[in-house]
């Protein structure tokens, strides 16, 4: 089974392409990077101005079921669950399908100060946190777990960059 | 066995139940959910949550009257509301109501995480209280309650029979036996243990003021009424109201009484304010309450419902066997007080304490104790040091003292005592006339000054 990253209103080529090269260090199985044809516009919300992701997730399950392996969709845009002011990913439990924001990854937000190397960091870790709720893992408490739970940018910095000897064996064709 | 926390969210906007149960779903939790006040409680029924997310306006049953009806079944259930709209009075309300707190949708993750993870966590900690508490618990024994004779093990076991119930409890036992302690022993193994026990001597006070000391008043219902404050039903709520000396209470608060104990409601004096209070009723007397109501002066409601389970505590006289290890008890209490080193009493002494009748039963015997150690100078308390009143005057047949002069002589020196030398009142009690006294007197050498 395979790792589809499909980007939508996704527009940094740097960090896909570091992306590619790092999950490739990480998996045995192959990456690709796929289109998929997903308005997201649909699912904006006026009054929050922040795309609903539960909704675009449910239109992706549609549009793939040729794919055989974790699709993983990549934005820039901030996204939401209502009830939460925002999360930076959602993905299906034991699932296939799953939604990943940069939006509040990048440094800016929160300094004003760009730092790609971090929001790499960042987005390889959440990359794989969600990738983890698809291969049925839940939050874990240890801190050095990637499946650490993050609700906050700083508990993104704070948590180790891999899966933990207890999670790992759930991650299939992860190499370390 | 699954020992994650269960959370039940309930809220009529499907979108919010998903979003809410996936989100904890990942938190490692287990979710349920439910879409209105009506389905919610048919699951709180069913099984138990530890935290409750309740949507505060919801079609039908809203979130305050769901929070209500859960707390009613149970008061320590844990619930988070959920508002659209932050305002001061939705907040007061819910917290006024019971809730652990409330957040505002939508919710910041991070605010919402650790919300419930710490009230989880101080939910957590009051059950290991809970369990540490009954564990003591477990190996207190009916407290100061000292005595291994079978009267008191009928005790101990009548204790811990009635304790458990909320039944209303009537203590009877001489002076001095120890009812508040029995009192606060069936308080200290009742399931109300963390609520106070509120003692009132219903016969040191004057009726007003025992009016005002048992509902309370409010500011300036009386003179001297500076300030409001709780009457001692109302501070026992949740616990135990111990009503000492109920036989001396007037007719009128008698009925006031009554009254209380059967509604559990009440004013302040000079109050409109209904205030209501949960306690139970334990209450003792000396006194034969019986011949009070045969005699008018006791109310036989109030009897009735007082004395729903009887206590009697035996006078100390009737189970001698309790008094060594009772002197012993307070020479260690005493001891430690007073910093000195006795540790025993001399075999004399303990003939003396244990042939004694003890009309004051076992407050006596402590006073006996205690002023002994005050005045022993060796590290065994001797016959000497006890209270001249129980070791001279107590009129007893030894086998020394077989002849009659010998016996008469220590009958009139006790009759004498007991009267404060009154030679009129003696020779009366002894059914001589003074004169003859006079001459006994003269006849045994007997001397104020020798006792």
């Amino acid at each position: 089974m395979d790792i589809f990253i499909a980007p939508i209103k996704f527009h940094n080529n740097l960090l896909l392409q570091n992306l590619v090269t790092e999950l490739s260090k990480r998996f045995y199985c192959k990456i690709h990077v796929v289109n998929l044809n997903v308005n997201l516009d649909d699912f904006f919300s006026i009054e929050r101005k922040q795309y609903f992701s539960t909704q675009i997730i449910a239109e992706a399950i549609k549009l793939t079921d040729e794919f055989n392996g974790k699709i993983i969709m990549l934005t820039d845009v901030d996204i939401f669950v209502p009830a939460l002011t925002f999360v930076f990913g959602e993905a299906q439990l034991n699932g296939k399908h799953s939604i990943l924001s940069v939006c509040r990854l990048h440094e800016e937000f929160y300094s004003g100060i760009s730092n790609e190397n971090l929001l790499l960091e960042r987005t390889i870790k959440e990359i794989l946190h969600e990738l983890g709720h698809n291969y049925g893992l839940r939050h874990c408490a240890d801190w050095d777990c990637v499946m650490h739970a993050s609700n906050g940018i700083e508990e993104v910095d704070i948590k180790g960059n891999t899966f933990c000897r207890k999670c790992i064996s759930n991650v299939e064709t992860y190499k370390y | 066995m699954d020992n994650r926390e269960r959370i039940l969210i309930v809220d009529d906007e499907k979108i919010v139940r998903e979003s809410l149960y996936h989100w904890f779903e990942e938190e490692n939790y287990i979710v349920d959910t439910a879409e209105d006040g009506e389905t919610a409680l048919k699951k709180y029924a069913k099984e138990k949550f530890d935290l409750l997310l309740v949507d505060m306006k919801m079609p039908g049953m809203s979130g305050l009257d769901l929070l209500s009806k859960i707390k009613a079944i149970d008061k320590d259930a844990l619930i988070i509301l959920i508002t659209a709209f932050a305002s001061v009075p939705t907040a007061i309300t819910a917290l006024k109501t019971g809730a652990y707190d409330y957040v505002t949708k939508p919710v910041d993750p991070d605010e919402l995480a650790h919300l419930v993870k710490k009230a989880l966590e101080q939910r957590a900690l009051k059950i290991e209280n809970t369990k540490l508490k009954e564990n003591i618990d477990e190996i207190i024994k009916p407290d100061n309650l000292i005595g291994e004779s079978y009267q008191m093990k009928k005790i101990y076991e009548l204790v811990h029979s009635v304790a458990r119930t909320d039944t209303t409890v009537m203590i009877r036992g001489e002076s001095g036996t120890g009812k508040e302690l029995v009192a606060k022993a069936i308080h200290i193994n009742s399931s109300r243990k963390y609520s106070p026990i509120i003692t009132v001597n219903c016969g040191a006070l004057a009726e007003s003021l025992l009016e005002s000391e048992l509902f309370g008043h409010e500011k300036g219902s009386f003179t001297g009424a500076q300030f409001k404050r709780k009457g001692k039903f109302e501070m026992a709520n949740g616990g135990t109201i111990f009503l000492d000396e109920i036989g001396s209470i007037s007719l009128r608060m008698q009925i006031e009484m009554l009254r209380v104990i059967e509604t559990k409601q009440f004013n302040r004096v000079g109050g409109n304010e209904l205030i209501k209070s949960d306690f139970r009723v334990i209450t003792a007397t000396n006194e034969p309450l019986e011949e009070l109501v045969k005699a008018g002066k006791f109310r036989e409601d109030l009897y009735y419902r007082l004395n729903v389970f009887t206590v009697v505590i035996p006078p100390l006289r009737e189970r001698r066997d309790d008094i060594p290890l009772l002197v012993s008890f307070f020479i260690n209490k005493f001891s430690t007080v007073m910093n000195k080193k006795i540790k025993s009493v001399s075999k004399e002494a303990m003939d003396f304490l244990m042939n004694y009748d003890w009309p004051g039963n076992v407050r006596e015997l402590e006073n006996a104790i205690e002023r002994a150690m005050v005045v022993g100078k060796s590290d065994s308390i001797i016959v000497d040091d006890l209270p001249f009143h129980v070791s001279k005057t107590n009129f007893e047949l030894d086998g020394n003292e077989k002849s009659l002069s010998s016996m008469e002589k220590k009958f009139i020196q006790k009759i004498l005592h007991e009267n404060n030398w009154n030679i009129s009142k003696t020779a009366q009690i002894l059914e001589i006339d003074r004169v003859t006294l006079y001459n006994k007197i003269n006849k045994y050498e007997l001397r104020k000054e020798e006792f």
